[in-house]
């Protein structure tokens, strides 16, 4: 998880990795996502903080967790087995 | 701000495939606490950074490697006679074994360098990488061969996938003994013997260039991953990282050796976390300027260390520091192209005032 906490999250939504030297650009959604998981939240809290950030549906809400997930998955930006708590 | 220093530099062919004369340079005006005046060593009378304008005070050609250590020691009094330089910084692999053999005689009249050994050079060398196996880094397997006929039976030893290297330069992926044997007899054409096959290894190229003191400790070591590559292989831009594995392995390399001086550590990062060494490079490379610009400025260290000046180790730089590179058109008058062209030099100070 040192991987996710050292990204460099930009406000417009960029992103850098200081270990591989990848970049990225997110959406709102994801960088909000980004912020709540290098804190360690779990699933109840991400989806309060997007709450919090947007006006959404809750249902689409898990979905939209578990997708930014399998992308930071497949990027090696989290370890392969990583799941959101909760 | 320090005393004046005069610094010979050369690999001002900043082409395509550029010498790391340029960066160096650069990166030496870049600092502001050293009063330098650069003297710029040149084989041809067109390198790019020749025509440069407020890169070099003067220039002078020197005669090629293949022309032996004599005539270079000649022409390097002549030059030292002209502009008192008190520190070369040589850049280019070819010329290296010359200003190894020359360092003492160099240091008896005062010049400074800052010179990996004899034994250092050969030991880092395409050809016998392998050894730095038996000294705890990771490399790949190779061999050296001087027939085209060993290719024959090389997936034996090594299976394929393979990197087909030249002695000095070039290298090419294989997949079949077809393609092996065309990519033997371009590195034979372009580089001569002895052809390297290497291991392919998967995964992302990584580069350090760090600076040993000779002792095994590291000076400073900037890490920077390619983000794009020319043609040739060549990183046309690049950005400053920093994973842990590779400063362990930068620190391994220069306990094991005990390098002095620049040289540029080429790794691969497998998928699953591992590090395998492709080359190491005994000088600059072309991106060094980027050292300066990320805050660790490395051709400074050399300077000031080749000179006898202390230099506290250096430790941190800006992660996340980019270089793009540009090739643009400099425009000349036919004085300076004329002056290489007859006289072998173009003397723009003072001589040896500063």
């Amino acid at each position: 998880m040192q991987r996710l906490r050292d990204l460099a999250i930009s406000d417009s939504g960029f992103v850098f990795d200081p270990f591989s030297g990848a970049t990225y650009t997110v959406n709102g959604t994801a960088q909000v996502l980004l912020d709540g998981l290098k804190r360690g939240l779990d699933r109840d809290g991400l989806v309060a903080l997007l709450r919090e950030r947007f006006e959404c549906s809750t249902e689409d809400l898990p979905r939209d967790i578990d997708d930014l997930v399998q992308s930071l998955r497949m990027f090696g930006l989290v370890p392969g087995g990583f799941e959101v708590r909760g | 701000m320090n005393a004046p220093l005069t610094v010979a530099v050369t690999g001002l062919n900043a082409t395509d495939n550029p010498g790391p004369g340029v960066g160096v340079i650069r990166s030496l005006r870049h600092c502001r606490d050293l009063n330098v005046r650069v003297v710029g060593l040149a084989y041809d009378a067109l390198e790019p950074g020749v025509y440069a304008d407020g890169l070099v005070s003067d220039v002078f050609m020197i005669p090629y490697p293949s022309q032996g250590v004599v005539p270079l020691r000649d022409r390097l009094a002549y030059i030292r006679e002209r502009t008192g330089f008190d520190v070369i910084i040589p850049t280019l692999d070819a010329e290296l074994p010359g200003f190894v053999e020359l360092a003492p005689e160099l240091a008896a009249q005062g010049v400074g360098t800052l010179l990996p050994t004899v034994e250092q050079l050969d030991l880092r060398c395409k050809a016998k990488l392998a050894a730095l196996g038996d000294r705890g880094l990771p490399v790949p397997a190779s061999r050296v061969l001087t027939d085209v006929a060993q290719l024959y039976t090389i997936h034996e030893v090594i299976p394929y996938p393979l990197v087909v290297k030249g002695p000095y330069y070039g290298a090419r992926v294989v997949h079949t003994l077809e393609e092996a044997v065309a990519a033997f007899y371009k590195m034979v054409a372009e580089w001569g013997y002895p052809v390297i096959v290497q291991q392919f290894v998967a995964g992302q190229e990584l580069c350090v260039l760090a600076v040993g003191d000779g002792d095994g400790g590291l000076v400073g070591a900037v890490q920077m991953r390619k983000t794009v590559i020319t043609d040739k292989g060549k990183g046309w831009a690049g950005v400053a990282i920093r994973d842990p594995g590779l400063s362990q392995l930068t620190a391994t390399f220069m306990k094991a050796t005990k390098w002095r001086g620049p040289c540029e550590l080429e790794v691969i990062r497998d998928a699953a976390g591992g590090y395998h060494v492709l080359e190491v490079n005994p000088r600059f490379p072309a991106w060094c300027f980027l050292s300066a610009g990320a805050g660790m400025n490395l051709p400074y260290a050399v300077a000031e260390l080749a000179a006898g000046r202390p230099l506290t180790p250096l430790h941190d730089y800006r992660v996340g520091t980019m270089f793009v590179r540009i090739a643009l058109d400099q425009i000349s008058d036919m004085d300076a192209f004329s002056r290489m062209s007859t006289s072998g030099e173009v003397v723009r100070s003072q001589g040896v005032s500063r």
